[in-house]
């Protein structure tokens, strides 16, 4: 079992998946092939930081920077990116 | 962290924007179905909204919020402008998705849309093997086509899904249907059984698998979710059960006028792409704007809340969970609209149902005993 998301891992979205703002729904949303997951705020955060070339790590750190009230924010990226690549949203490379 | 949404927060107060559009470009279609969901009369219906038509209305329908797209038919490729309104949904924002049965599909073709900003095809089969393929879809070369377009779409690189329509002449086919998928890599596959509008209600008998044909085949899916989980395969398997062996209704279209608009090749826009034989007035994108006929048409307030409801439903608690179930198979099982979904086994016309699933038990039709969707056919149906 390798299921751990490793910090220096870089998340990208898988074939099909397309991560936009929509004003109407005013919340970040995950297209995929007839579907649509309207994302909270912090999901659409943390995903706003995917771009297939930045790391885990980099991703915590900026995320950190953006949210400087939040506190530290590894445990909860991590956490989520697991959910996400679990939901075949994302692959880690 | 996510909510899955596709439910309006507000829904019984206030109507929320179109996410989901559906632009039926055509009719037209060289194959022959005999469950396609094309009106049974489409052949009086050859009129086609034009390019700039269809461009007003993915701009309308974009304003308005909607995000996915789906170009269907009919088959969509029929319709020579299809890179060009590919390239306006792209440019516009949506996400888009081809429906097709892969009939006209070339490689560059493939390509050219991809470049266009298309995001997804997806490709449908009638069987797993190409003799009972073509025999159902009309057509003799239709599978070896088909399997050639499934692996273009994957090489240029889209998602691959492709969509089997279940019925009772294919179903023992599961397990083949799902290694052929598994062959081909396929990141989705939709084992969508017969949903009976249209062609699949004209011939339902023939066409709707037995309770253990049904209980076998769910088995079989099981089984091979199960081994694809364990081999790591991310191949996602989609089974889409008949309603008619459930006993309550689905929530059709996420409720009526709710999420979906449909745009019928002459400019009709429906709540969902059956709703055309309803006995209700619905209004066309060549006489209203978009946003008119989704806030304000009494074709999409017909059934939106829910005081249209007579009983069972009316003082039903599962009211807001199903809405009283598909309005379409209310009008076809009861001859009113207005009736709960005979599905439910609170409604008064649920003995329908049992019964066709009786008949499913007993039914021996072959496939030279459904009506194949075509013209020829279609004429016959000409209301006047
Ligand atoms: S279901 Fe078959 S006949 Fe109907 S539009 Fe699709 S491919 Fe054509
Ligand atoms: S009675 Fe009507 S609202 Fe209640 S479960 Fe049946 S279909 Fe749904």
């Amino acid at each position: 079992m390798d299921d751990m998301i490793k910090p220096h891992l870089v998340p990208r979205f898988r074939v099909g998946f397309r991560f936009q703002w929509e004003p109407a729904q005013n919340a970040y949303v995950l297209l995929y092939p007839e579907g649509m997951v309207r994302l909270n705020g912090s999901a659409g955060a943390i995903l706003s930081e995917v771009d297939g070339e930045r790391s885990v790590a980099e991703m915590v750190q900026r995320l950190e920077e953006r949210y400087p009230d939040a506190g530290p924010l590894s445990d909860d990226v991590m956490g989520f990116l697991g959910e996400a690549r679990e939901n075949g949203w994302i692959d880690l490379i | 962290m996510t909510d899955r949404e596709f439910t309006p927060d507000n829904r019984s107060t206030e109507v929320g924007p179109p996410l989901w559009l559906l632009a039926e470009l055509t009719y037209r279609c060289p194959l022959q179905c005999p469950y396609c969901s094309n009106p049974l009369d489409f052949a009086n219906s050859q009129k086609e909204l034009s390019t700039e038509q269809w461009t007003s209305v993915l701009r309308q329908g974009r304003e308005m919020g909607a995000a996915q797209l789906g170009f269907s038919g009919g088959e969509p490729l029929v319709r020579q402008d299809l890179a060009e309104l590919i390239g306006e949904a792209r440019h516009l924002g949506y996400y888009s998705n081809l429906i097709t049965s892969g009939i006209g599909l070339t490689q560059a073709k493939v390509k050219t849309f991809l470049e266009a900003g298309l995001d997804h095809i997806q490709v449908s089969f009638q069987a797993s093997d190409s003799e009972l393929n073509n025999a159902l879809a009309g057509s003799r070369k239709a599978f070896e086509q088909k399997l050639a377009m499934a692996r273009a779409v994957k090489e240029a690189g889209y998602p691959m899904v492709l969509n089997f329509v279940i019925h009772r002449h294919n179903i023992h086919q599961m397990n083949d249907i799902i290694d052929l998928c598994t062959r081909l890599d396929a990141d989705y596959v939709e084992l969508a059984t017969c949903q009976y509008y249209g062609w699949a209600f004209r011939n339902r008998e023939g066409l709707m698998p037995s309770k253990a044909q049904l209980v076998t085949a769910e088995a079989t899916v099981k089984s091979y979710r199960e081994r694809l989980a364990a081999s790591g395969s991310r191949m996602k398997l989609i089974f889409v059960t008949p309603d008619y062996y459930e006993e309550r209704p689905k929530a059709c279209m996420n409720g009526w006028g709710s999420l979906f608009l449909t745009v019928a090749p002459d400019g009709t826009a429906l709540p969902c792409h059956s709703a055309r034989m309803l006995p209700i007035d619905f209004p066309n994108v060549c006489e209203t704007d978009l946003r008119t006929i989704w806030y304000d048409s009494p074709g999409f307030n017909h059934y939106r809340g829910d005081s249209w409801m007579p009983e069972p439903c009316r003082s039903c608690d599962e009211k807001d969970k199903d809405f009283g179930g598909c309005r379409c198979q209310a009008y076809l099982l009861t001859g009113n609209a207005d009736n709960a979904d005979p599905v439910c086994s609170k409604s008064p016309h649920h003995d329908r149902v049992l019964a066709a699933r009786r008949a499913a038990d007993h039914a021996t039709a072959g496939l030279e005993d459904l009506t194949y969707r075509n013209t020829e056919n279609s004429r016959l149906f000409f209301r006047s």
